[in-house]
């Protein structure tokens, strides 16, 4: 149904709780104004959200998953890495 | 069983509220036509929203108009088991879906009035319709919000959505006059502070159409005169094909539930 007229649109919410928008989904739109009310006709329809963000799917860059060996293997051997190995002071309390 | 048509006592302040109370089913029936049918999945999404939202405001009203008149009409009597002479809506509402132009148009002309009506009727001294008008007021801000946004589009958009959105209000201007009308029982419970006057909202209806309608490059028609008799139930011949298919369950299954 997408026409080059109605680019593609991702959307994020920030639910009651959240503290963060997190991507929700995406859906077509002439332009910003109405991405955003149909963001909130389509994602926010049970009352999942308290703020909305749209951003043209365009203007994402995004990594090739042909590469992801190059990308992120190199990570999954520095366990090391992970805050595992601090002992954290007892007067700190919960982190 | 029986599948007679009920009887109302429509004292002031009963038909004051099935008037509203129709107003919002009727056009609510109107968008949940477009269901599986609109243009893009988007706005097919965003016109059963505001269905709901209609269909929502019908069922406190009518409600309401029930239990005032107390004589064991509920909400679903009301809305399914009226003929169309009984009906109080607006004959905008009822007005076929048309184009998409057309749909946009009729529901920018009536949310316009029903954000300001809506607002003015938070003040009530009915404490249950200033109760109904703070829920609904919300809804149909975001209604004229969404539908002029589609009007300036589809205004200044193609020469074909141009064309289509001037259409559209040529033919559905003369629609518009009844919701600022006012007969004599919607008088007394003005003077009595239960419902607020819509001429007063005129000219502020017609400055927001207006700003939307120049930014959309559309032209208000110079024609005056203005068709009325909804309220009244001297309907269009649209209106009783839309309650055939509305109440033809329970006309033919009297009763019946699921």
């Amino acid at each position: 149904m997408a026409t080059p007229n109605t680019p593609l649109w991702e959307v994020f919410i920030r639910s009651r709780n959240g503290l963060a928008h997190k991507h929700v989904g995406s859906l077509h739109a002439s332009d910003a104004t109405m991405a955003l009310q149909a963001a909130r006709d389509i994602y926010t329809r049970r009352g999942e959200g308290l703020s909305i963000w749209v951003v043209p799917s365009s203007a994402i860059t995004a990594s090739d998953p042909a590469e992801k060996g190059m990308m992120f293997e190199p990570a999954e051997s520095k366990i090391y890495r992970h805050p595992t190995f601090y002992e954290v002071p007892e007067e700190v309390g919960h982190m | 069983m029986t599948i007679s048509n009920i009887q109302v006592s429509e004292t002031p302040l009963v038909l004051y509220t099935l008037r509203r109370a129709d107003d919002a089913l009727v056009l609510g029936h109107r968008l949940s036509e477009w269901c599986g049918h609109a243009p893009i999945l988007e706005e097919d999404m965003a016109l059963a929203n505001m269905a709901l939202d209609l269909l929502g405001q019908a069922r406190e009203l009518y409600s309401y108009a029930g239990k005032v008149e107390g004589k064991d009409n509920d909400e679903d009597k009301l809305a399914y088991l009226r003929d169309v002479r009984q009906y109080r809506n607006l004959l905008l509402v009822e007005q076929p879906n048309g184009d998409f132009a057309r749909t946009m148009m009729r529901q920018f002309f009536y949310s316009a009035f029903a954000d300001l009506y809506w607002r003015a009727m938070m003040k009530s001294g009915d404490a249950t319709l200033a109760a109904i008008a703070a829920k609904s007021e919300k809804e149909s801000a975001y209604h004229l919000r969404h539908s002029s946004e589609w009007i300036i589009r589809l205004g200044d958009g193609t020469a074909e959505s141009h064309a289509r959105a001037q259409g559209a209000i040529d033919h559905l201007w003369a629609f518009t006059g009844e919701m600022f009308a006012v007969d004599e029982a919607e008088r007394s419970l003005i003077d009595k502070g239960i419902a607020i006057d819509p001429a007063g909202l005129r000219p502020l209806w017609l400055k927001t159409i207006s700003g939307v309608l120049a930014e959309a490059t559309l032209a208000l028609p110079s024609n005056e005169w203005m068709q009325q008799g909804g309220r009244s139930g001297r309907h269009s011949e649209h209106l009783g094909h839309l309650l055939s298919e509305l109440q033809y369950m329970q006309r033919t299954f009297p009763g019946l539930t699921w």
